[in-house]
């Protein structure tokens, strides 16, 4: 590959492209914009990628590779590290053997997302070292220094990029692909990766003494960039952010930081005694203008309406100019809809039909909630429709009890429905419950993603599949009914009612794929009859 | 104050008319040409047939990938209705090409909408015909590129602005 080369590549493109150049073994992730072209594109690459059924279990497997030596990344929306914490927190401690990169997409203004949560905490919360790309060249760049920093300290690197980052298409100029990548080799380090207390301990303190290294090291690291501008203003930023500072303040100074955790703080307060003014110019939380702030370093932070949303040039202007003044409101659009013949739309006329109350779930079927369906009653986050249904279900009067269904997508069940439906099979309601999963064969809201329960691999080749209905039978539960949700049909809102009424846990399957990929499945299922499934 | 050696360009319309298939193109043609460019662009919702938009920027260096309101040079837009929610993003001597710039019934198939206002817009670009073509080719798949490429000559030649 000649270093003459430019490339047109997004964000997520572009990580893809450092993933395969630096030779990493496996990535492993669960679907959410605008993380999922990573894994999609890594894959298209030659790279090996795999869809695990959520973000906890896609970090579990990127750690066991990593503790084998090997380079692995997982990949996720931001309110998939929420899902993933557990073993954040604690690969911390332990550290990893290989590289481990995990990448944390967020979505600051939430284009398509629940919540506008800044993941840059999580680095300080779990004691991670953290980069931040600013468009695809640092993408690529950034990717290959994360592991590099992730094999010089054993730690992992949590990689956090934005929605405008993953996918704004900007130039890049590869490097050669590294060409000695280490092989994994297992070697037994049982203090270091089993966390028993009497091993965690001492690992923390570990942590700690790394990161302070890492901050030494960020010092003086090439990853933060240092603009020499003619006006009396500094400007300390990171991220997209800096685009748009360069760009609304051109003659302005600015130190750009890549590493944002653990922060450089001798450099950020030489540069704040270089300049007149110091303005932090930040998306999302004033996350850096209060580590700085807590050094006693003097700094400006950003007024608080631009915690909302995504900064873009005239936003910046605006903070420049120390404008709070209303900001025009955004020009509607029109808004998204279910397909016309999509498969969720019977399921939700039947919901609105009966007067359900609706405990809602993620994904294209969260937009039954707009009219003419007006029929989900809460989305909180993946998963939730189960527990939420089972609380409303143990407190509300019986009558009302009474009208609670949960429904949850295919690839929703899978991600995180499964301990929900133990829990109801565990904790009952004294009126029953019913659950509807809504199979349409794909992960539709995220451009239609396979997942165990479609029987095929990212890749869309045959594996083992997971039948819902067994699985459901072999919690106990009785009342298990596969329907094909047809317009028009009656046998639907009918089973809905009949369940209603036993007072029994039910389980109805409503089985149809999304007309958006039916052609493409056919041509799946035709060669899935060519090719066996490994038997399980 | 924006960088005058900045070209902005805004494709607007719905879910499914492809907006972003057509700035694809455009900031592959830009970079054929050897322009810096950065194109932005919103996924997610939008597929559902809401509003779709996508921002192309190139010129000598390109910082911020999104085009500030008010600064765009062309405005080009698939489906009149969405004019009204994009108009702010246009400056005052700004240009707007609206999907009547040419006559729609002389497409092979009027899917390819996108690629004839795309036509439109290559008069007012200094990219040379060359890059338009090879973009065109590079961004479609083989049996779409006669259908695309009478689009393509049609806004060139007939579209009025
Ligand atoms: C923890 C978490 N991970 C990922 C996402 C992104 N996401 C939202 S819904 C969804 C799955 C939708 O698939 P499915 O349940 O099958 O419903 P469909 O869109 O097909 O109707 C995903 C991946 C999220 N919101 N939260
Ligand atoms: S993409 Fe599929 S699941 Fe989503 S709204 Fe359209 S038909 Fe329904």
């Amino acid at each position: 590959m000649s270093s003459s080369e430019r490339l047109l590549l997004s964000g997520d493109e572009a990580i893809a492209l450092a993933a395969r150049h630096a030779g990493v073994a496996l990535g492993a992730g669960y679907p959410g914009t605008p993380s999922t072209e990573i894994l999609e594109e890594f894959s298209r690459l030659g790279g090996r990628a795999q869809w695990s059924p959520n973000e906890k279990v896609a970090l579990e497997v990127a750690i066991g590779a990593a503790f084998a030596g090997a380079r692995a990344i997982a990949t996720m929306k931001h309110v998939g590290l929420n899902v993933a914490a557990d073993p954040l927190f604690t690969v911390a401690y332990t550290g990893v053997s290989g590289a481990l990169v995990v990448i944390s997409a967020d979505d600051p203004g939430m284009a398509s997302s629940q919540n506008e949560q800044d993941n840059r905490h999580y680095a300080v919360a779990a004691g991670l070292p953290m980069v931040e790309p600013s468009d695809s060249q640092e993408a690529y760049d950034l990717f290959l220094a994360a592991v590099e920093i992730s094999e010089q300290w054993h730690l992992p690197v949590l990689y956090r990029v934005t929605t405008r980052v993953c996918h704004s298409r900007t130039i890049v100029a590869p490097r050669p692909p590294a060409d000695a990548v280490p092989k994994a080799d297992y070697r037994r380090d049982v203090r270091g990766r089993v966390m028993i207390p009497a091993h965690a301990r001492p690992a923390h303190r570990r942590l700690r003494e790394k990161l302070a290294a890492i901050a030494a090291w960020n010092e003086t690291s090439p990853l933060n960039q240092h603009v020499v501008g003619s006006s009396p203003l500094g400007i300390i930023t990171s991220g997209v952010a800096f685009m748009h500072a360069r760009e609304a303040a051109p003659d302005a100074s600015v130190l750009k930081l890549g590493l944002t955790h653990p922060l450089p703080f001798e450099k950020i307060a030489r540069f704040v005694e270089e300049v007149e003014q110091c303005m932090v110019i930040e998306e999302g939380d004033p996350y850096l203008a209060e580590a700085i702030r807590a050094r006693g370093i003097v700094v400006e932070a950003k007024p608080e309406m631009f915690r909302f949303g995504e900064l873009n040039v005239n936003r910046v202007r605006r903070i420049l100019a120390g404008d709070i003044s209303p900001e025009p409101p955004p020009q509607p659009g029109k808004p998204p809809q279910l397909c016309e013949g999509c498969a969720h739309r019977s399921v939700f006329e039947a919901l609105h039909k009966l007067e359900c109350i609706v405990s809602g779930d993620i994904g294209c079927y969260t937009l039954g909630v707009l009219p003419p369906f007006d029929a989900m009653d809460t989305c909180v986050c993946m998963g939730a429709s189960l527990g939420v249904g089972l609380g409303l279900r143990h407190t509300l009067p019986p009558e009302q009890a009474r009208r609670v269904v949960s429904v949850i997508g295919d690839s929703t069940f899978m991600h995180s429905g499964i301990p929900g439906l133990v829990e109801m099979v565990y904790n009952p309601p004294a009126t029953g419950h019913v659950v509807i999963i809504l199979d349409n064969s794909t992960t539709a809201m995220t451009g239609h993603q396979e997942h165990p329960g479609t029987g095929r691999s990212l890749d869309h080749e045959v594996t083992n599949k997971i039948v819902f209905e067994d699985l459901a039978r072999a919690l106990g539960i009785r009342r298990v009914h596969v329907v094909e949700p047809r317009p028009g049909s009656e046998e639907l809102e009918r089973l809905i009612s009949e369940s209603l009424a036993s007072g029994e846990l039910c389980l109805i399957i409503a089985r149809r794929p999304c007309i958006l990929i039916a052609k493409q499945l056919r041509e799946y299922e035709k060669c899935a009859t060519v090719c066996e499934p490994v038997e399980v | 104050m924006s960088d005058s050696s900045v070209t902005n360009v805004v494709f607007g319309g719905l879910g499914g008319q492809g907006v972003l298939k057509a700035s694809d193109i455009l900031a592959d043609a830009v970079v054929r040409a050897g322009f810096d460019v950065k194109k932005s662009e919103l996924h997610g919702m939008s597929q559902r047939g809401g509003s779709v938009s996508s921002d192309v920027r190139f010129g000598t260096r390109v910082l911020s990938p999104m085009v500030p309101a008010g600064e765009a040079d062309f405005l080009v837009i698939l489906t009149a209705d969405q004019v009204e929610p994009n108009r702010h993003v246009l400056r005052a001597e700004g240009k707007l090409i609206l999907p009547d710039a040419v006559s729609v019934e002389l497409l092979l198939n009027r899917k390819s909408l996108n690629v004839a206002l795309l036509g439109v817009l290559s008069r007012q670009l200094p990219i040379a015909e060359e890059h338009w073509l090879a973009a065109l080719r590079a961004n479609l798949a083989e049996k779409l590129h006669a259908v695309n490429l009478q689009a393509f000559n049609l806004g060139r030649n007939s579209g009025k602005i």
